[in-house]
């Protein structure tokens, strides 16, 4: 017997080839230089990888447009818009992380290339996610980009925080990486096959006389999605990792597992188990309402930055899950752009909790934000605009992403969840709010300033430039969304 | 069909105060440059609002009484297009929006050298603008949710002692509000096309022709009434207003009394009565009984309110509940009165603030037991309050009466028993107006009271506009109801169906 060896469509995975061959060659580079790798070099390698990948996904989207999506490596992997797009979001956050994370490890006197590998290694696992068209494969890039993450949430060792945050998330992550491989496995065994297209072709081609095998199944995955998106009730995890991770690290997690996660998500539940959407819709219903309401609610009481956004970032997770509940091609596009708005705001705003953070990373109270736009007009206002954006202001793409998920979901015949999202929308608003009023605050203009080097402030206007720009003009990354997701029907 | 005219019209009245914030925000290193920008931005956009309400023709496009019309689709995935006209109703209002926007400036000259809040005046104006000039539901939606934000600013910034809490009341309420109305828009769209199987649209022309079923046009008049309810406001949903008015600073509180409550009705009005005719039969006597309660509970708080602030508040309760009387009355000639009161009450409470701004100004205090025998030592204050407070009151002869006694008759000839209870109403200004009137300004003058300085002349030139206004349309409404008549004429034959007209 021989070993078909299954043919394969480089250009299909030449973004994670990069990413992984990247990581590697600094890996390599660092061990066998006799001198040391410079901090600049690793930052220049990380922002040419994700260059070098923006540009294949440009080729890529136009082959997928010439020849249509396609599948290869014995249809593990596919190349479709979807793919190109969240990938795109994905190395667009990898290049505002790197960024941030070079002035951050100047100031830390962090030297050393490991970041950037880890950073490169894991958002390589993501890049892996969005292709996946096998559950192995979703799996595998799953572990990948969460073995990076322990190491980069650990990675400020002088706190102990740090620490602290990074074995939580090692533990609770395992159990989510169990949970999900233990749910791939029913699901083989009730459809007999890992892969998605396989099992949504027996699904719609099959009558399961006994499904509990795949409801199980299917559940089990589901908890797995919602332990890395940090849905409640699984987010117990995420205020913690998020307060203890070196701040860089916090936003990176933010945008890139979100988008790694949800677009595979996006392919289990709609494109794989599209017809048993009656079954899970319920199941994900609940979970919006609780993942939007307690989101909220829970950030209001918070003081400290970091946890607040972490909070607000579930909430965000609860609005996303929006767009897949609805299970439809609509759905399906207005989450896409909400990730593909979401993660520059998220990463920017993280940038600018990185400044305020000062050396040691530590200040993190939002008492350190009293009087910022005052003494700092362009600092504060900055990050006005970003917190803006994630209430959902208009002019601002956070209402443009809301509203997309909300008129998915109206459309789905979800009115009354789409006005608990709202209502939970409102909520957060207050401390959206009181942080903003906290900036404009005039009673401690004597504070410290924040120094803003040249990187991160970039990476801030990036941020504030893409919310405002297609804020006003939403047009172009709607119908972008929308184009990535016509062939993606259940 | 003749040809409507230019709508880059209405496109100058959004960009003027927005260029103009702009070049406030760029001039902040010399002093008081911001503020004469504004007021240029101001006069331009008030000069340009005229223009538009002089070239103003209802009966360019047949049936719909729209003009400047115009419409570009922006996001086809997203539905959202620039779509934009007035009618008689909006132009009104259009009006009201740049005349409250420059006497604003003109009262709050304190604040001259902080360009960051005429910024914020300028911002707030063009949003406003946006919203009565929005002929599509989303786009709608858009300007009204983005009003919050200089609002939030205005208030948070400068407003009294307890500014943050009534800052994040207001916006948390109306936010909270427009939840219902983005649910209630996004459904209509849907059902629209759904039964159209055409692209995704909020056009207003369009969407007014969907059918639906009684009970789905109960449920989203319920959900638009929440939203503009909170923003007019309507008993029972006012409880952010007090606090609100009262720590805005006079500037804020000017824009949202006069201004942006009418947002609320002008809502109410277009979109959920003009989208929604089935559900006035059953929503009517509700929404009527709530203006009622509004009236009087309004009234009476303003009999035992401590502060002035807190007075012209409540007192805007109770105007607000006039003019939702008449818009749901079903009368034309209510209907009428009551856009008329939209436009009276914005001026009558532009001068309310106005004075009491001053009266602030000079004494750092609104709390009406502070103050005694004003009328001595400013006679000048003293006349003109009493001019906008007769206004207010509905005297004949002056713009306040032609409104109220307008809605009144016509509600009467629908529903006379509201009718009745709501001129209760009337009785009451007079009197919790009048008796404040006496504490304030009647008696001897003593201590800080007895040197109060009277207006000065600036003071009083800012006035001028509000005086000649409530004379002039008490005295000659004609020019003003001849615009309003064709618009409301065609809504209520538009909703005539379901209701009784008269």
């Amino acid at each position: 017997m021989t070993l078909q060896i299954p043919s394969i469509h480089y250009l299909a995975i030449l973004p994670v080839l990069i990413f992984f061959g990247a990581a590697l060659l600094l890996m390599v580079g660092t061990a066998l230089l006799r001198s040391k790798v410079s901090i600049a070099v690793a930052t220049s390698t990380t922002v040419a990888v994700s260059l070098a990948s923006l540009v294949v996904n440009f080729f890529q989207w136009r082959c997928v447009a010439k020849a249509g999506a396609s599948t290869t490596i014995a249809h593990a992997i596919v190349l479709d818009d979807f793919s190109v797009i969240a990938s795109a979001v994905i190395a667009v956050a990898v290049l505002m992380t790197a960024l941030v994370a070079h002035d951050w490890a100047i100031r830390e006197r962090v030297s050393g290339v490991e970041f950037h590998i880890m950073a490169l290694a894991s958002s390589g696992g993501a890049l892996l996610m969005t292709q996946a068209n096998d559950l192995i494969v979703i799996f595998l890039g799953l572990e990948i980009l969460s073995l990076g993450l322990y190491v980069l949430v650990a990675f400020d060792r002088h706190r102990a925080t740090s620490s602290e945050a990074a074995l939580k998330y090692f533990l609770l992550g395992g159990f989510a990486s169990a949970i999900f491989i233990y749910g791939a496995a029913l699901v083989y065994g009730a459809t007999g096959s890992t892969n998605l297209t396989s099992i949504s072709y027996f699904l719609g081609s099959n009558v399961l006389l006994r499904p509990g095998l795949l409801y199980a199944g299917g559940a089990l995955l589901l908890v797995g999605f919602a332990f890395k998106v940090a849905a409640v009730p699984f987010h117990l995890w995420s205020p913690d990792v998020y307060e203890g991770a070196p701040t860089p690290v916090t936003g990176f997690m933010a945008a890139v597992v979100k988008v790694g996660a949800f677009a595979a998500l996006v392919r289990v539940l709609i494109s794989s188990l599209g017809t048993q959407l009656d079954t899970w819709r319920p199941i994900l219903w609940v979970l919006v309402v609780l993942t939007t309401v307690v989101g909220a609610s829970l950030a209001i009481v918070q003081r400290n930055a970091k946890r607040m956004l972490a909070y607000s970032s579930i909430n965000h997770a609860g609005f996303i899950l929006l767009g897949v509940w609805a299970g439809t091609i609509r759905g399906t596009a207005a989450t896409l752009f909400y990730v593909m708005t979401y993660a520059p705001v998220v990463v920017a705003s993280f940038a600018v909790l990185t400044l305020v953070g000062g050396v040691g990373d530590e200040h993190h109270s939002i008492e350190y934000y009293r009087g910022l736009a005052r003494r700092q007009p362009w600092l504060g206002g900055a990050l006005c605009v970003l917190l803006l954006s994630q209430l959902g202001a208009p002019l601002t793409t956070g209402f443009y992403a809301k509203f997309a998920v909300l008129a998915s979901v109206v459309d789905a015949g979800g009115g009354a969840l789409a006005l608990i999202a709202l209502v939970s929308a409102a909520i957060a608003a207050y401390f959206y709010l009181r942080w903003a009023m906290a900036l404009y605050a005039d009673d401690d203009v004597e504070g410290v300033r924040v120094e803003v080097p040249r990187l991160t402030g970039a990476v801030i206007g990036f941020g504030v430039a893409v919310t405002i720009l297609f804020g006003v003009w939403p047009g172009p990354l709607a119908t972008l969304a929308q184009h990535a997701t016509v062939l993606f029907t259940p | 069909m003749a040809h409507t005219h230019s709508s880059l019209w209405l496109a100058a009245l959004i960009l003027v105060p927005l260029v103009g914030a702009l070049l406030a925000a760029l001039t902040r290193k010399t002093e008081g440059r911001a503020y004469l920008v504004a007021v240029a931005a101001a006069s331009v956009e008030l000069a340009l609002s005229l223009v538009v309400a002089l070239l103003y023709n209802p009966h360019f496009s047949g049936a719909a009484t729209f003009d400047f019309y115009s419409r570009h689709v922006l996001a086809a995935p997203f539905g959202l297009a620039y779509d934009v006209g007035v009618d008689g109703i909006s132009l009104l209002m259009v009006v009201l929006t740049s005349l409250v926007l420059l006497l604003a400036l003109l009262g709050s000259r304190d604040r001259r050298r902080e360009p960051a809040f005429v910024a914020w005046l300028l911002l707030l104006t063009s949003f406003t603008m946006g919203s009565f000039v929005a002929h599509d539901l989303l786009e709608f939606f858009i300007f009204f949710e983005l009003t919050l934000i200089p609002c939030y600013f205005i208030i948070s910034q400068w407003g009294g002692r307890e500014r943050s809490r009534a800052a994040l009341k207001f916006f948390i309420y109306t936010f909270a509000g427009s939840a219902f109305l983005l649910i209630g828009i996004l459904y209509l769209g849907f059902l629209h096309q759904h039964q159209a199987q055409g692209d995704l649209t909020f056009a207003y022309g369009t969407l007014s022709s969907t059918v639906m079923s009684h009970g789905t046009a109960v449920w989203l008049f319920v959900a638009f009434a929440i939203a503009f309810g909170v923003k007019a406001p309507i008993w029972p949903l006012h409880t952010w207003s007090p606090l609100t008015y009262a720590e805005a600073p006079t500037a804020g509180s000017i824009e949202m009394s006069a201004l942006l409550a009418k947002l609320g009705t002008y809502g109410l009005l277009r979109f959920a009565v003009g989208l929604f005719p089935l559900a006035l039969a059953t929503m009517r006597p509700v929404i009527m009984t709530l203006a009622v309660v509004g009236i009087l509970y309004g009234s009476l708080l303003a009999c035992v309110t401590p502060d002035l602030k807190r007075l012209v508040a409540f007192s805007s309760l109770a105007q607000m509940g006039f003019i939702t009387l008449g818009l749901m009355s079903g009368s034309k000639i209510a209907t009428v009165g009551a856009v008329l009161l939209m436009f009276n009450h914005g001026v009558i409470t532009v001068g309310f603030f106005l004075i009491i701004g001053f009266i602030e100004q000079r004494r750092g205090s609104i709390l009406v037991r502070d103050f005694t025998g004003l009328q001595g030592p400013a006679p000048v204050m003293a006349a003109l309050f009493t001019v906008v407070m007769l206004a207010s009151i509905g005297l004949p002869g002056l713009s306040g009466f032609v409104s109220e006694y307008l809605i009144l008759i016509g509600t009467f000839a629908t529903h006379a028993w509201w009718a009745v209870v709501a001129s209760i109403g009337v009785v009451a200004a007079a009197l919790y107006l009048l008796w404040a009137y006496q504490r304030v300004f009647h008696g001897r003058a003593e201590g800080a009271n007895a040197t109060l300085p009277d207006a000065t002349s600036r003071e009083r030139w800012v006035l001028v506009p509000v005086v000649v206004l409530i004379v002039a349309l008490g005295v000659f409404p004609k020019p003003v109801l001849d615009r309003i008549s064709p618009s409301v004429q065609q809504l209520i034959e538009h909703v005539a169906p379901s209701g009784v007209s008269k």
